[in-house]
């Protein structure tokens, strides 16, 4: 049985570990390379990297820490951050890494992710989207709009609409990372989680909001994610991803065991 | 020396890292005479069977492919690399391979609208028989899967591991001889995987 994914992220800015609330107040965390050789040893399924600061810099992702991290690891990671051409998702891939994150770029241009599909295989092109809760149901049937550039511009997309599209475009995964819910560590938007995973017919990753293991629980058994973000309740040294896992085994929800 | 066959798969990196990392001498080549006299092969995979056929014919490595796994040195496929050393792939209408191993790769079919194809994460394997590069890694362990297609061999003794998707029992490790193919990442499979990578580099092709 395919079990389900816990995916620590790691948001960089000049080759730290950083985290903030709704990309404010970042703090200072850690080494990314050190940090994620030790979520491998704890048992992490995956990790997600974004510099964080690429896109706002106009500047391409720094390939020099993908390639140490994949020297490092040796479990998927995708990379996302400033990648606006087929040039940058081949630096990536190189690297070593599996998947590549486009997000506000895709918006603005979604025949990245169709180009990205045809050149190296829908697996590697993941969607990340940032919707925020819309009380226009007229302009958003699914009660969600995408916002992007670090939630700051709103885009007047549909979350499940662009969704779908990104789908049919050739995107192979899609990470929901709700604003409402970010940060806060009050729990995933299971709503808007549910809507999106069974909306589209490729894995939905759920992002944003989880703060106890009881979060990642509910987040697989009521939302039907493939898999689930986790950044402060680990990154504080609060959590361990062995509790987590054995919090979803104790659920009776599929995971991995590390031997 | 492994030599790690450059047909501008995606996982090419990724598969030379993790033997580097376990000091595992490897040379990338494409080639087709040093493929031909190598004496223990590792055919990466990732993406689709059309271009990857396309490029192996345009850089005359079938045939080298085909005379080395003759001779029977050891031979590993990983994820598409597994799937076009079958006869044929479904993929595109239908794409003659490389034919090490009788089969055919087919695409997933389900009738429930919640199973996603790919598959993409971690599935546990089960052998149907030991076997030295599953040397020390316990049974059901769970490696990581990324892929649309499946292996289906024609030969049910070629049918070396099994796996559970969506309610569907598909080959996920193929074996003949000196022949072994996995569907999953080995490379990017955590220490199970580097264990799988250890064992293949050791092993003399016998089984």
């Amino acid at each position: 049985m395919l079990t389900k994914r816990i995916i620590p992220c790691l948001d960089i800015k000049n080759r730290r570990v950083t985290k903030g609330v709704k990309f404010q107040n970042n703090v200072d965390l850690g080494d990314p390379v050190a940090m994620a050789a030790g979520y491998c040893a704890d048992g992490c399924d995956e990790l997600v990297f974004y510099d964080i600061t690429a896109s706002a810099e106009r500047r391409p992702i720094d390939i020099g820490m993908v390639s140490e991290v994949a020297k490092a690891i040796h479990i998927p990671f995708a990379v996302g951050g400033g990648i606006s051409t087929i040039q940058d998702m081949s630096r990536v891939l190189l690297a070593g890494a599996e998947k590549i994150s486009v997000n506000s770029l895709a918006v603005l241009k979604p025949s990245l992710i169709a180009e990205g599909a045809r050149a190296f295989g829908r697996q590697c092109i993941v969607l990340g989207m940032d919707p925020v809760r819309a009380e226009d149901r007229v302009r958003f049937p699914s009660g969600y709009e995408v916002t992007i550039r670090g939630f700051r511009e709103r885009t007047g997309l549909d979350a499940l609409a662009w969704a779908r599209q990104a789908e049919d475009l050739g995107a192979g995964e899609i990470v929901v990372n709700s604003v409402d819910a970010d940060g806060t560590r009050q729990g995933f938007e299971l709503a808007l989680t549910k809507l999106i995973a069974e909306g589209v017919h490729i894995p939905v990753v759920a992002s944003g909001g989880a703060g106890r293991p009881s979060h990642v629980v509910d987040v697989f058994r009521e939302a039907h994610a493939d898999a689930a973000i986790v950044a402060g309740m680990i990154h504080t040294g609060e959590y361990k991803i062995q509790t987590i896992k054995a919090a979803l085994a104790d659920a009776g929800i599929p995971v991995r065991r590390v031997w | 020396m492994i030599t790690l066959v450059d047909y501008k798969a995606g996982n090419l990196t990724s598969v030379r890292l993790a033997f580097e990392h376990l000091g595992v001498p490897v040379r990338i080549t494409d080639d087709p005479a040093v493929v031909r006299d190598s004496d223990r092969i590792v055919f990466p995979g990732v993406g689709a069977a059309a271009s990857a056929m396309e490029t192996l014919r345009a850089g005359s490595l079938v045939e080298s492919l085909r005379a080395a796994a003759a001779r029977g040195v050891p031979f590993l496929g990983i994820c598409l690399g597994t799937q076009i050393i079958l006869e044929s792939s479904e993929e595109d209408g239908g794409v003659p391979c490389v034919g090490l191993i009788r089969g055919s790769a087919r695409r997933f079919q389900f009738d429930d609208p919640r199973i996603k194809v790919p598959q993409m994460g971690w599935n546990a394997v089960s052998l149907r028989r030991p076997h030295p590069v599953f040397e020390g890694i316990p049974d059901a362990s769970e490696f990581y899967f990324v892929h649309s297609y499946y292996p289906d061999p024609a030969e049910p003794g070629d049918r070396l591991g099994d796996t559970e998707y969506g309610g569907f029992t598909f080959a996920s490790v193929l074996g003949r001889g000196n022949v072994v193919a996995t569907q999953f990442h080995p490379e990017k499979s955590g220490r199970v995987g580097l264990q799988l990578l250890t064992n293949f580099a050791r092993w003399d092709g016998s089984c």
